[in-house]
């Protein structure tokens, strides 16, 4: 007796799949075992790779991060102020194996060949992909402070990267005499974390009210405005009226040099020397996006605004803060949102099916003090001028808002960090 | 013979079937693409470790009446109305139905 059985079946389905290019819906049939290699280990690539599990968990996904702990820049200025510790800004990978089968690797890739399809590692191992996404983050632009170069930063610490350098900056604010000078010294943008710098300014002011009262912090600013400013500074002579002194560019702020042996900063003819220097200087895309030919002449990737895809090296996609994502911030937040977005385009582009709708998001809140937050948000779409923020929506929050927001932005802060880091490795 | 014909017509009616209620068909990714953002404060699914409300598996009605009077500031809230603009009412419903079906 025959019988029906499965091969008879998908061969009725090939039919039908046939069928569908005369106007039938057609039967979706992933492309199993696509392999996709993520470079990058931090709010984009990890979320990235587990996205791309969750959409299809047939996919060989191989996640390559040059460290074992992850440490995140947000929550950074939390530890300088002293509210938290190291271990609350570091995670481990091992979910991200364990539960969503990624292939971690913990090595640094060293060359991307686009026509090969192969990247080969410090480590000497070669991985093979059919996609590939980086999301290497930034690198410095040094020396374009004169005297401020990677040895410099030993001294003068930048801590714009997790881990080290954040260590380094907390010693030294506790090492610092009361009455002491910091200085920051934020650069133009764009930048890695606009809010960033001034979250920093209030949290470590916060540390030296407390503790170190009659100390200063004077902010040398390369720029004449900055994110969510009104409310940064009503907080400031609410909370720090003699302890935070904020110079714009354009009134002595940009710096000329510095001199990292003495501690010393030079800005607009001006000599100020300090206690703590933390300089942040201009930045770029990290050192891969260069050495793999995906940079442009300012430095960052240009990528196609709907599927992150490089435009200048096809089957590379370019996610976080080293590609231009149109009014996107370079934020932990937005290129956690690219991850989701570049993982369900390549899912979708090799099923040969369509995303149907681009749609990103940005939340990013900021602490004033331990109970006092602030936040800005943007819901972006991508229209015919690329990735926009949708009009009416979005933007800080108000000015006069009641005590009571601020106190739940702080609870909410923390928790946006719960949640962002448990959607990266949990 | 008569087995063979009867077991052919399961089959088909099963694959006939599929292709009528969209089992099989194309992926609608619109639901995911616009509410795995949210995810980045209310947790992976909806489904908050911390401070920020969960929002998995609450029925949809709810999050719909309370996204569209976040939207018409009439709820107050700290970051949800700026958001919560960002969407059409129609977007509202489909994220809506992925949060409250979400496993």
């Amino acid at each position: 007796m025959n019988t029906i059985d499965r091969r008879h079946f998908l061969k009725w389905l090939g039919t039908a799949s046939a069928l569908s290019a005369f106007g039938i819906p057609s039967l979706a049939f992933p492309k199993s075992g696509a392999r996709i290699v993520v470079v990058g280990g931090g709010f984009g690539g990890a979320t990235c790779a587990k996205y791309l599990k969750r959409f299809d968990s047939s996919l060989s996904v191989t996640l390559i991060s040059d460290t074992k702990k992850f440490i995140t820049c947000p929550f950074s200025n939390a530890v300088l102020g002293g509210m938290k510790k190291m271990d609350f800004i570091t995670h481990g990978y091992e979910k991200l194996s364990s539960v969503h089968g990624v292939k971690v690797v913990h090595d640094t890739v060293t060359t991307v060949d686009s026509s090969a399809k192969k990247i080969r590692t410090a480590g000497g191992k070669s991985f093979s992909y059919d996609r590939l996404v980086l999301s290497p983050g930034i690198g410095f632009q040094w020396d374009a402070i004169e005297g401020y170069n990677e040895a410099a930063s030993e001294s003068m610490p930048h801590s714009w990267h997790g881990g080290s350098q954040t260590v380094l900056l907390r010693k030294q604010l506790e090492a610092m005499p009361n009455g002491g000078l910091v200085i920051i010294a934020p650069p133009g943008n764009p930048f890695r974390c606009p809010p960033g710098p001034y979250e920093r300014a209030s949290l470590i002011a916060h540390y030296l009210k407390k503790n170190k009262p009659r100390s200063k912090i004077l902010i040398l600013d390369a720029k004449d405005k900055f994110s969510k400013q009104p409310l940064f500074q009503d907080a400031w002579d609410e909370f720090y009226p003699d302890l935070i002194e904020w110079v714009p560019g354009s009134q002595g702020g940009k710096l000329d040099r510095v001199d990292a042996k003495n501690m010393t900063v030079y800005a607009s003819g001006d000599k100020h020397k300090a206690d703590v220097v933390n300089i942040i200087p201009p930045q770029k895309a990290a050192s891969i996006a260069f050495s793999a030919g995906l940079t442009n002449k300012k430095g960052w990737c240009p990528v196609n605004q709907k599927t992150f895809e490089s435009t200048v090296k096809p089957g590379i996609h370019v996610i976080g803060d080293a590609s231009i994502a149109g009014k996107m911030p370079k934020s932990g937040f937005a290129a956690s949102s690219q991850g989701k977005v570049c993982a369900a385009e390549i899912v979708a582009g090799l099923r040969g099916e369509s995303v149907g709708i681009s749609s990103w998001v940005n939340t990013c809140y900021s602490l004033v003090a331990p109970d006092y937050g602030i936040s800005v948000a943007a819901v972006y779409r991508l229209t015919d001028k690329g990735i926009m923020p949708v009009k009416g929506a979005g933007g800080v929050g108000k000015r006069d808002a009641p005590l009571q927001q601020r106190r739940m932005e702080a609870v909410y802060a923390e928790g946006w960090y719960k949640a962002i880091t448990a959607d990266m490795f949990g | 013979m008569k087995q063979k014909s009867l077991r052919i017509t399961v089959v088909m009616s099963a694959a006939i079937f599929m292709w009528i209620s969209g089992v099989g068909m194309a992926a609608d990714y619109r639901p995911a693409m616009l509410a795995n953002p949210c995810a980045g404060c209310h947790g992976t699914d909806g489904a908050s470790p911390g401070s920020i409300p969960s929002i998995k598996g609450l029925p949809s009605s709810y999050l719909v009446s309370a996204m569209k009077a976040f939207k018409a500031d009439k709820r107050k809230g700290t970051v949800m109305n700026r958001i919560a603009k960002g969407y059409t009412d129609e977007e509202i419903e489909l994220m809506a139905k992925h949060f409250s079906s979400a496993k």
